[in-house]
Formats: C-alpha cells, sequence, structure tokens
C-alpha cells in the first residue's frame, strides 16, 4: 500500500490535511481529509454573558465573522425570548447581504476563476488570481478589490467593526442607518448588482463557453449523489437569514423542514479517530458510512444545495439565472459538485438585488432599533445560512444570562464527510495505474474540495491565489519514494 | 519604484487563529499592488504553494519579516513557530492571538480534558456511544494516521520563541500594517526590540470622541441588553463597563464607534501591568467617596469579571490560565 499525504492543504479555521492511499498498482483505494485542529468554543463560552457571545464567535472564523454574528445575535434572542424590531431584521439582513457579496466575489475570483480562467492544468505558477489578471486584464482585477471593498465597508458601516462586528445586541441591534449612509449603500448596491451579473457572463463566456470545461463540470469525476440542505422563507426560496431548514433527498423530493429549535431531532454528529471535526448526518436516516445515494444519511450544506432544496430565489435577475441553472444541467437536483460555482453565482445577484431592496426599503432608517428585555433568560438556538453551510448556534443559561451550556454545528463542519467523498472519488478517477501523478492531477483533485469553499479555503480571500501541496509517496514501510510538489 | 532595490522576503503565518488576520492583509485593498511590488511573498500557506518541507530548507534568516499570527494551541502550531523563528530576521506576533492569546486562549479557563468531554462526548447533537475521541496516532485498514498534539494550554507566541515586535490587535487595522511595513521598506529606524508597533502610546479614551465628565458617580454597572446607550456619553459613565481606559488606542476605537464597549483586543499599555488590576482600580475611581458597602456592591454587578478583564490575554497574563 502506498501512502500519499497532501499536508498542508490549508485551514478549515487552520489547517486540513489529506491521506491518500493506494495499491501497489497505483490505483486508490481510500481517501481520508483530516482536520488537525480543534479550539474549543463550546467549552470556553460556558461562563460568558450571553449578550457577549456574539462577539466571542465571530473568532471561529474571520472570513465568515458576520455568519457567526448573526447565528449567535439570533440565539441570544430566543434566549430572552425576544423578537427584535423590524427595521432591526432589515438592518441585519442588510448587513448580511453585503457579507454574502464580499465572500461570495472573493471565492469566484480568487478561488475558483484560476481553474477554469487559467485552466486546470496551466502551470501552477499561473493558477492564481493574478494569473486570473493577466488573462481578463487589470482592470477587471481592481473592479474585483473595489467591489469587495465597498462591501466591507458596508459591513464596517454598520458592525462599528470591519471583520468583528458588533452589531447584534439582543433584542435588535446597536446602531441605525443614517438617510445619507443609506444613499451611499444604495448606490453601492447597485454597483453590487451589475457587478454580480458581470461575473455571471464571465461563468458563461469562459466557462460555459468552453466545451472542454463544461464536459469536466459534467462528466469528470465530481458527481455525488447525496442530500441537500438550505435555508427557506415561506415560499420556499432560498433565505440567508432566516426561515426554516429544508432538506430534499437525492430526487429531489422534500424529506424534511424543520424550525431552528428542531435540529436536533435531524442531524446528529458523528466522531472519528483521526479527525478534529465531527461528521454531521441526517439523524432519521442515521450513519450509513462514507457511502453516497438515496439510502444514504450524508447531505450537504452548500450554495447548490441551497439552491436544490428551494424552490426558487427572491430577487428577479437571481430568480432567471436559478432557472437557467437548472435547465442547462438536465433539471434539479444538480449532484455535479463543479456546479457549486454556478449555484454561488446564482447566490451572488441574489445577495446583490437583496442589498440593494432592503437599501431602498424606507424603514430601514427607522430609530425603533431594539425590543425592550423583560423575560428571564433561558436558551435559544440561533440558525442562518452561511457561505459555507448551514450554521447552528445553541445556547443554554442560567437565569442572570450566563451561559451554561454551547453547541455548535458550524457551516464547513456540515461538509466534512461528503468533501471526504468528494476527495475519493476525484483521486479514484484521476490517480490511476499507469497514471503520472503530477501537479496538474492534483490540482484536479483539490477541485473537488475546493467547489465546496470550505473555510480551509480561506485561501479565497487571498492575493496570490494557490493552495500549498506536497505529495509524499511512501512504501508500506513508510520509506520516501517519491515528493511531488508544488 | 522599488525597482533596482531588493525586494523583501515575507511570510505570513497562522498558528491557531480565525483567519481574521490575514483578512486584514487582504483590507488593505488596492495598497496590495504596492506590497507586492516591494516585498515577495515567500511563504503564505492559505495563497501559496510553499510547503514546510520549503521552509525548513530556506536559509536561517533569509526572510525578511514574518507575520505570525494565531496562538500556539497545538504541536504543529509551536513546531512551526521555531521553524519561523529561525529563518526570520523580524519576527512579529501579529494580532490578539499571537501576542496574548487572544479569544482562543479563553480555553485556559478550562482544559483538554473537559474541552474533549464536552465536543466530543457531552455535546448535544453528538452520537458517540463508544465515547471514541481523535487521536494522535490512529491504525485504520489501510495504514496509519497522525493528527498534532493538542495542548493542555493556549500560549503566546513569545511563550515559545523569541519575539521582535508585537502589531497588536484582533485583526490589527490594515492602514497600522501598512504603516508598519512601509517603515521597514523605507528602512525607518525601528524602536527597541519588543515594543509593540502600530498602534498608540495612549489609551483608547483619548481617542474615543463620546462625551467624558469629570463627574464620575455611578452606582452600579449595567448589562449592555438592560440599558439604552445614549450614543453619545462615554460607556463607563453609564455604567456599561468598557475597557477603554486600561486598552491600548490604534484601533480607531471601533467597537464604541459600533455602540459597543471595548474588550481591550489592542492590549494593555505599555506601563498598565495587568488589565484586571488596571480595571479594578479604574472602577475604584468612579466609584470615588462611596462607603465601602456600596463599593462592594457596585464591584458585585460586573458580570463574568475574569472573562471580560481578560478577554484578549489571559495566556499572555500573569494568571495564564485558571487553576483547576
Ligand atoms: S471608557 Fe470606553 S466609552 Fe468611555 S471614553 Fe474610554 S473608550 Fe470611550
Ligand atoms: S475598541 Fe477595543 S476591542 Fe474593539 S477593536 Fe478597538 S481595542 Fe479591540
Amino acid at each position: 500500500m502506498k501512502q500519499i499525504s497532501i499536508d498542508p492543504i490549508t485551514r478549515l479555521e487552520g489547517h486540513g490535511k489529506i491521506e491518500i492511499f493506494c495499491t501497489d498498482d497505483g490505483d486508490v483505494e481510500n481517501v481520508y481529509f483530516q482536520v488537525p485542529e480543534l479550539r474549543g468554543f463550546e467549552k470556553f463560552c460556558e461562563g460568558r454573558p450571553i449578550e457577549e457571545v456574539s462577539q466571542i464567535v465571530t473568532k471561529i472564523c474571520g472570513v465568515c465573522p458576520g455568519c457567526h454574528h448573526m447565528a449567535a445575535g439570533k440565539a441570544a434572542d430566543m434566549v430572552f425570548g425576544v423578537e427584535p424590531t423590524t427595521a432591526a431584521k432589515k438592518i441585519r439582513e442588510l448587513f448580511y447581504s453585503a457579507h454574502f457579496v464580499h465572500s461570495h466575489i472573493a471565492h469566484f475570483y480568487a478561488l475558483a476563476a484560476p481553474d477554469f480562467v487559467v485552466g486546470p492544468t496551466a502551470p501552477k505558477a499561473d493558477r492564481n488570481i493574478l494569473g486570473v489578471i493577466a488573462k481578463v486584464g487589470k482592470e477587471i482585477g481592481t473592479e474585483v478589490i473595489k467591489q469587495r471593498r465597498k462591501a466591507q465597508e458596508i459591513q464596517a458601516l454598520l458592525g462599528g467593526h470591519q471583520t468583528h462586528v458588533v452589531l447584534n445586541i439582543p433584542g435588535g441591534v446597536r446602531k441605525g442607518l443614517k438617510e445619507e449612509d443609506r444613499r451611499d449603500i444604495v448606490e453601492k448596491a447597485k454597483g453590487f448588482v451589475e457587478f454580480s451579473k458581470f461575473s455571471m457572463k464571465i461563468f458563461n463566456d469562459v466557462v460555459l463557453g468552453n466545451k472542454e470545461y463544461l464536459d469536466i463540470i459534467l462528466n469528470g469525476p465530481y458527481s455525488l449523489k447525496i442530500h441537500s440542505m438550505g435555508l427557506v422563507d415561506e415560499k420556499n426560496r432560498v433565505n440567508f437569514y432566516d426561515g426554516k431548514v429544508r432538506v430534499v433527498d437525492t430526487e429531489g423530493k422534500e424529506l424534511y423542514k424543520y424550525s431552528p429549535v428542531e435540529y436536533r431531532d435531524f442531524v446528529a454528529e458523528r466522531v472519528e479517530p483521526w479527525s478534529y471535526l465531527k461528521f454531521p448526518y441526517l439523524k432519521k436516516i442515521g450513519w450509513k458510512g462514507f457511502i453516497d445515494g438515496q439510502d444514504s444519511g450524508v447531505y450537504h450544506a452548500t450554495p447548490l444545495s441551497r439552491l436544490n432544496a428551494a424552490d426558487g430565489m427572491a430577487t428577479p435577475v437571481a430568480q432567471e439565472e436559478y432557472e437557467r441553472m437548472f435547465a442547462t444541467l438536465g433539471g434539479k437536483p444538480v449532484h455535479a459538485t463543479l456546479a457549486m460555482h454556478w449555484a454561488r453565482l446564482v447566490e451572488l445577484i441574489y445577495a446583490a438585488e437583496r442589498c440593494l431592496e432592503l437599501a431602498e426599503d424606507p424603514e430601514i432608517t427607522s430609530p425603533d432599533l431594539r425590543t425592550k428585555i423583560e423575560k428571564t433568560p433561558t436558551e435559544g438556538v440561533g440558525i442562518v445560512e452561511a457561505q459555507r453551510g448551514t450554521l447552528t448556534h445553541h445556547y443554554w443559561t442560567d437565569e442572570r444570562g450566563i451561559i451554561t451550556k454551547a453547541n455548535l454545528i458550524v457551516g464547513t463542519t456540515n461538509n466534512h464527510a461528503a468533501i471526504c467523498m468528494s476527495l475519493k472519488k476525484a483521486a479514484q478517477g484521476l490517480i490511476k495505474k499507469g497514471v503520472t501523478v503530477d501537479d496538474g492531477i492534483l490540482n484536479m483533485v483539490e477541485m473537488a474540495f475546493r467547489a465546496y469553499d470550505p473555510c480551509f479555503s480561506c485561501a479565497t480571500h487571498h492575493l496570490p491565489g494557490d493552495m500549498p501541496l506536497v505529495v509524499n509517496f511512501r512504501n508500506t514501510s513508510g520509506d520516501l519514494i517519491r515528493t511531488i510538489s508544488r | 519604484m522599488g525597482k533596482d532595490k531588493a525586494k523583501l522576503k515575507m511570510a505570513i503565518y497562522w498558528g491557531a487563529a480565525c483567519g481574521g488576520c490575514c483578512v486584514s492583509v487582504l483590507d488593505i485593498h488596492e495598497t496590495l499592488f504596492t506590497v507586492i511590488e516591494h516585498a515577495d511573498l515567500v511563504f503564505w500557506p492559505i495563497a501559496l504553494d510553499t510547503k514546510y518541507s520549503d521552509v525548513e530548507e530556506m536559509p536561517d534568516q533569509s526572510i525578511d519579516i514574518t507575520l505570525f499570527n494565531g496562538a500556539v494551541r497545538n504541536s504543529e502550531n509551536e513546531h512551526m513557530a521555531r521553524v519561523l523563528r529561525q529563518k526570520s530576521r523580524l519576527l512579529i506576533a501579529y494580532g490578539s492571538c499571537a501576542h496574548m492569546g487572544g479569544i482562543p486562549g479563553l480555553a485556559n479557563f478550562s482544559n483538554k480534558e473537559a474541552i474533549f468531554r464536552r465536543v466530543y462526548e457531552e455535546s448535544e447533537s453528538t452520537v458517540n456511544p463508544d465515547k471514541i475521541r481523535p487521536l494522535e496516532e490512529v491504525m485504520v485498514a489501510e495504514g496509519t494516521l497522525h493528527l498534532p498534539h493538542f495542548y493542555n494550554d493556549v500560549m503566546t507566541l513569545d511563550q515559545v520563541v523569541d519575539v521582535d515586535y508585537y502589531l497588536p490587535g484582533c485583526p490589527p487595522q490594515s492602514e497600522r500594517l501598512v504603516e508598519v511595513f512601509l517603515a521597514v521598506v523605507n528602512g525607518t529606524e525601528l524602536p527597541p526590540k519588543g515594543s509593540v508597533v502600530g498602534a498608540s502610546s495612549l489609551v483608547q479614551c483619548d481617542e474615543c470622541k463620546r462625551k467624558k465628565s469629570e463627574k464620575k458617580d455611578i452606582k452600579r454597572f449595567y448589562r449592555p441588553w438592560e440599558v439604552v446607550d445614549d450614543g453619545e456619553t462615554c460607556l463607563n459613565e453609564q455604567g456599561i463597563l468598557c475597557l477603554g481606559p486600561a486598552t491600548r488606542g490604534g484601533c480607531g476605537v471601533r467597537c464604541v464607534v459600533g455602540n459597543a464597549p471595548c474588550r481591550g483586543c489592542y492590549g494593555p499599555l505599555d506601563d498598565i501591568s495587568d488589565f484586571g488590576g488596571k480595571m479594578m482600580s479604574v472602577i475604584a475611581s468612579m466609584l470615588e467617596g462611596k462607603e465601602e458597602a456600596e463599593i462592594e456592591e457596585a464591584i458585585e454587578t460586573v458580570v463574568d469579571p475574569a472573562g471580560t478583564f481578560y478577554r484578549y490575554s489571559l495566556p499572555g497574563s500573569k494568571l495564564r490560565r485558571k487553576q483547576l
């Protein structure tokens, strides 16, 4: 048995590692995706006052801090049994739309685009955001940075701190929106809408217009038939901030639709001794192992799963693009892992349109920011869609509102089993007897997890973008035979 | 510009971190082009293809500046801290976690056993009848797998290796990073080793625009949700505990601008040896002229004092951890 270690790929809140075991013939026997880190927020949130927690948990992830801020903020509302005012909810969602705009832009251009715009097996030195800029022109590169900056500026305006925001307080928000700032956000949001449509056009021209790429998306070793999870509004349309969690099966049939408080009836987590990260699965089906198909308990929570789990989008252009995607890919649900990139752009358009819609809502400048707290604190669950999956925060407090217990199921965690399986499929399809494992092949293995935009791909958000990768071929006794690095 | 001068070699690495420090590098936005003009990034695992083994092969002191963010939580973090110390001319503890332990350092209120038990056994959504826990070495059907050693304590960077400078913040404000970077590029004389750079030498309150009065007459502290902040008056004067008086400035009082109290991520000012001690004396001064019993009563209204005063600095404080 040969062991191939990919260490480090980068992070899930830190670090990630892939171990591929091959038979002596060179076929892939099994793949393990390991998360070598744990920080234990569940434990050290104990003893902290509930109103502090939405600021503490942003530090779970500096790339999607706004998601943890929202999930914890909503849980804290419930702990006090209080509904935020409508204006507060709108301000939160406005902030949240900008958060999606910034994250999805960064993922598409810095992480996904190098594989398609530059090419999956292009020289590694070009396969990064600088290579993308070289191909599409510096003007577009500057535009990408500018649009992302504007999204960050909206977050700083509403949240005080641009990264680790302080917007939420139990019952509402700490800060309202002034009329002049609102007008400024309207202008920015109009820019987002145009830019998101433009990004979709690039995807159409460069990716879908290229037969070879389309073939990789549809027929490459990147398909995984598992169930789909996503938050939906009362009309079953995609919503990032609020609603019920809907799960559809591999055929697209609704399996469950649950309220945040019910999450433990539907999702359970498994522990494996070889990873610090747990493996969530659908509890009613049970853990059947790392297998796909209708009988499997494995699901995913990604842009694609959200579109699969919903009946449509709540804004017009996003809805058109939603319909076009499913029409092109042969109807719902779609199981092509790489279609996650397409779905992410549909979501980018939705986030941009929603941002504009909310900024134009006259109620958004209302000074009615907080609902008074009157009840004794107890327990609360908050669920939002993070860019990287359904995010669940659950807190219990004593009668003073001091946290006694915390339970978290974080975005990427939902996809841990799915990522393991996608990597195995890709590796099995690409690494075979007689195939020389080179940098291009390794990149194509990596494309399987990159589509998930997992949190360890914070690489998404940085210049210049290529994942570090070293593959050690060892023989059964562990001696190093060959190292490939890029 | 910079074409003739040798480019700086720069590395960015994380230990136990959230990624926010790396985002703060990206948040220099268009200035990124200037940075790339003056510096070659030789190691940045989230963005570049340099491997651990490549870094190990680099000559000692060959990296000009390393920004190390994140605390030291496990054996992998510690190993890389040692390697990078050896390879770097300037090792900068970048951000609160490397500087003082940061939010991950709150784990020192607990320990490894309690964290593992909570996460892998007691968690309400976890089904684990066999009480399986992650292991440093595990045999699977096909071979052996390894995980880093999870330490009992979270450590700051300077508890593991020698540190040249500290650039504080959770995360540091991007403009401060650019200032420090340009100072190095331009060969500006740097402050003595061990200094805090990219921050102010005054406390937050000096930058804070909220109205302050001399008359400090609070009776008790309130939880932020118990009262309505007027958005204008000093938070402490309204009875909302703010760590501004003990905290080094430099962030632009970000949280207070967002109407939330400061929690001290920039760390204590130089002459303040202990956040807790300083805040207790600040509180005492706000209660001047009160009877002992009244003071006691008012202090009782501060909830979770240890977790608040040492929110970002427990591992780096005199306490280091809670004795269990
Ligand atoms: S105590 Fe806080 S609110 Fe008051 S002046 Fe200082 S930083 Fe500002
Ligand atoms: S106000 Fe305090 S806690 Fe907030 S960023 Fe500044 S130093 Fe950090």
